[in-house]
Order: structure tokens, then sequence, then C-alpha cells
């Protein structure tokens, strides 16, 4: 594995990999040892496009806690605002000397396109692509779900998860979906249809448009952000009927199983998908996925790029 | 494939480092054994019950990996991570016994004493492994050998263990000639 571009490209042993080799790491930064020298001298480039904060400082401390170079780069005050292209972009990574870059992009598919043309030899990590995907958010989703309900198993067979809101224009959702169903999970979608991409019957998971019909029998739900910024379209007819259909609320969460786990990517609109009770209640795990990032992460650098380098690659 | 230890002489030799290891530290009291995973793990865990069960009481013990400290990651491909698990009293102050399988280059060591390093500051640190075979790289040698067996570079010492490998064995195999 050279790059991280979707979940797709994970077999299910690799993706056990990336999950066992974060727990190691997340007692290794439980513990004493909080900076490790594994990634020394290497350079890190955070490219990011988009706007971010959680994504962004959790690679970045990642990198950091693995002893390796962070260089920020975000398009708000580089040449990447003044119309300059990816190709340009990745060649000036290259000179630099980069061995990773790091890539938020509005564009689906802006990751994979840095990785296969060769503009650079670094190992290119999606950080979210578009609409497209968000690996290392789901492998920490995934790691957080393994931690409280997989009982000491590597997969998730057995587990049930709902994932709810816009499903429609989330790449947390896509990453998810191709990541639990492979790790052995059942997947229930739910979403007003709109909110439904097309071809979701081709998915590997169930779909339903009653959020109440599903609470009661799942072992976790994912909340998605409701997407203020593309909601322009009028993809239902309020807010309140969104919340009161599809939102979490106190009433909802009593009926989960006692178990059962509330989580959410973030940012959170409260009040809208979630209340505010719901966040902060006992079952609520979204400070957790926070942390947890930081360990998948760095496990995600240290496979990449703690091994031998690989020679292909550069450029022709 | 030579036998250099069968599983009379392999026990014969852990249980000669346990004796040793509490007459050096007058006692299990002060002592923290750690095994630097796989085998090393393995040792250590056989040490630590021959210590209780001359001195009828529990001995600190764990393991410790050093994978993340190694000078040699970017010269294969990326390892699977080890448990680390510190006993309860930590390394602060304490007499660490570094356990492993087999003695080489000392590169591992150099690795495990940066790792403890980061965990705290020990009394004293102190090294037990089953075989010395020699052909150091680094100004490192053990406290405590089981074993010691005269190899040329090129061959291979394996050290099996029941828990893993269905016995108890160390044997000299002839590797690719260099």
């Amino acid at each position: 594995m050279k790059h991280l571009l979707s979940i797709s490209d994970l077999s299910k042993s690799q993706a056990i990999t990336i999950l066992n080799t974060a727990e190691e790491l997340a007692r290794a930064s439980d513990g004493p040892m909080k900076k490790l020298p594994t990634l020394r001298g290497r350079t890190i480039v955070n490219l990011f496009a988009e706007d971010s904060t959680r994504t962004r400082i959790s690679f970045e401390a990642a990198a950091k806690r693995l002893s390796a170079d962070v260089i920020n780069f975000s398009a708000k005050g580089s040449s990447v605002s003044k119309g300059e292209s990816l190709k340009d972009t990745a060649q000036t990574l290259q000179a630099m000397g980069a061995d990773a870059v790091i890539i938020r992009h509005s564009a689906s598919g802006a990751a994979a396109r840095l990785a296969e043309n060769r503009w650079m030899s670094g190992a290119v990590i999606n950080a979210g692509d578009g609409t497209h995907e968000h690996p290392s958010q789901a492998l920490l989703d995934a790691f957080t779900i393994r931690r409280h309900l997989a009982h000491g198993r590597e997969d998730l067979a057995g587990l049930h998860i709902a994932i709810v809101g816009d499903v429609l224009h989330s790449r947390v959702a896509r990453s998810n979906v191709l990541l639990l169903t492979k790790l052995g999970a059942k997947v229930t979608l739910v979403a007003p249809p709109t909110l439904l991409p097309v071809g979701v019957e081709s998915w590997p998971v169930t779909v339903s448009y009653d959020f109440d019909a599903v609470i009661e029998s799942v072992d976790a739900v994912m909340m998605l952000r409701i997407q203020l910024e593309r909601m322009s379209e009028m993809f239902f007819p309020n807010a309140r009927e969104y919340s009161r259909y599809f939102g979490l609320n106190s009433d909802r969460l009593r009926r989960m199983k006692p178990t059962a786990i509330v989580m959410h990517p973030g940012p959170m609109n409260r009040g809208l998908e979630i209340t505010a009770d719901s966040a902060d209640s006992a079952r609520s795990v979204i400070v957790e996925q926070v942390t947890n990032g930081v360990s998948v992460r760095m496990a995600i650098l240290y496979l990449l790029l703690a091994g031998v380098p690989e020679s292909e690659g550069v450029i022709a | 494939m030579s036998l250099a230890l069968p599983a009379p002489d392999m026990a014969r030799a852990i249980t000669r480092i346990s004796h040793e290891i509490l007459e050096r530290n007058s006692g299990s009291e002060t002592i923290t054994l750690l095994g630097i995973p796989t085998r090393g793990a393995h040792l250590a865990a056989r040490i630590a019950a021959n210590i209780e069960a001359i001195e009828g009481r529990a001995v600190q013990h764990g393991t410790l990996d050093i994978t993340l400290h190694r000078d040699d990651l970017r010269t294969r491909p990326p390892r699977a991570l080890m448990p680390t698990v510190i006993p309860s009293l930590g390394v602060e102050g304490r007499n660490v016994v570094l356990v492993d399988d087999v003695l080489f280059s000392g590169r591992t060591i150099r690795a495990a004493l940066d790792a403890l390093g980061e965990i705290g500051r020990p009394q004293t640190v102190q090294l037990a492994v089953l075989v010395d075979r020699g052909h150091r790289e680094l100004p490192i040698r053990a406290d405590y050998v089981g074993k010691n067996l005269p190899t040329s570079q090129n061959q291979v010492v394996r050290v099996q263990f029941t828990e893993l490998d269905g016995i108890d064995l160390v044997s000299i195999e002839e590797g690719a000639p260099l």
C-alpha cells in the first residue's frame, strides 16, 4: 500500500492491520511515550484546499507524535487561491521533498489524480475529496465502534449500525458504508429520499425512511451533519421538520439498546440533526472519536511511511 | 540444521538465569522484567514464573515493543506493532531486566534502551538473553546468558517455544551463503 485514497483499495485484512496498529499506538500515547522517533526526518504536507479543523489538526498531531516535520498548506493565502493548478502545486511540493501529502479538496477524485499522475513521488492520503470519500474518518469510526462493541473481536461481525442524515453529500457515509460492511457489520441508511444518492439500491446496505423503526435495533447510530452550505436546493421543507423525523433527540436516545453508542463525525449542528442533550449524553462517543482519530492517523502514517520507500512513482 | 539446545537444557538455562537475576538483585522486590516481543516476551514470562516459584511471590513483568524505535525501519516493509505492557509499578527507579531470545548485532537492545528512556528512568538496566551468538555491531553485552553459541554471520539461530511453536528448542540453521 503506497497511498490511502479510498476504502475500496483496502482489503479486510489491511483494514484490520490499520486498526490493530492504531490500538498499539493509542496505548503508546496513553502512556508516558507521547513522542515517538519513528518518522524523524520525514516531511508531511497538509494540503487543505477546503476548510477543516479537526481533520487537519488531527493529522498534524499524529505526524508530530511520530516526529515528522509538518508543513501546513491551506488554500487561503496560498497560490491555490491565485488559480494555481493541482499539478503545479504538486510539483512544487515534490521539489520541496515532501514524503507524503495529505489532501482535502472540494473536487471528488482530487487525491486520486494527485496519486496517479506521478507529479510527485510521495504518498498521497485522501483527507476528503468532494462528496466521494473520507477514508481516515471511516477508519477512526470503525476503530471507535470496535473498541466499544466488538468485545475483543478483530472485525465488526454481527453489529448493526445506522447512518442517519445527508447521505447524498456525505463522503463520510460513503467511506463508512464500504468499511463497515467490509468488516462484517450490517448498515442501515436512514434519510429522506431526497438526501439519498442515485443508485443507493446497489450499495450493500438497507435503506429506511423511518428512524423510529430502526432506532431500537441498532448498536450504533452515526449522525451525519446537515451541510447547510449545500442546502440551497430544498432537500427538505424546513429544519424543524427534519429534526422531528431524522434528528436524534432524548426520546429516541431512551429507546436505544442499553449498550448502543452515539457517533457524529463533527462539526455538529446542535439542535438540527442532534439535540444538545443527545450529543452530551453518556452514550455519546463523539469526543472520543476525535481522540481515536489521532491514533488511527498515526497508524496510517506509520504504515505508509515507516517502511522502505518505494522507488516507483517518481516523475518519469 | 544442528541442535544447539534441546528442551531440558533450555529449561535448565532459564532456571539458572532466574537464579542469577535474583542473586544479583538480592531478591525479586526491585526487579521489573520486560520481554521484547515476540519470543523475548515468552522468555520473560517463563523467567517470571520461575522467580515466583522460588520466591513465593509475584514479580513485576511485562513487554516492551521496540518497533517504533528501530534504526532499520526504512530498509524493510512496515512491521506490525506488538503490545507494550508496562507493569503497575512502572520503570522509574526499578531494576529493569530486558529479556530477549537471541543477542546478535545489539541493535534491538539499543532500540529497547531508547524505548525504555521514553517511559522513565530505571535505577539500572540489565540484559538477559537465552542465546548470545556474537557478531556485535554496538558496544552492548548481556548480564545473563543462557548459552554462548559461536556462529557464522550467515547462519540463523532459531529459538522455539512450546507456546508458539509447539516445541522448546534452539537450533542453528545454515542460511543463504554470503
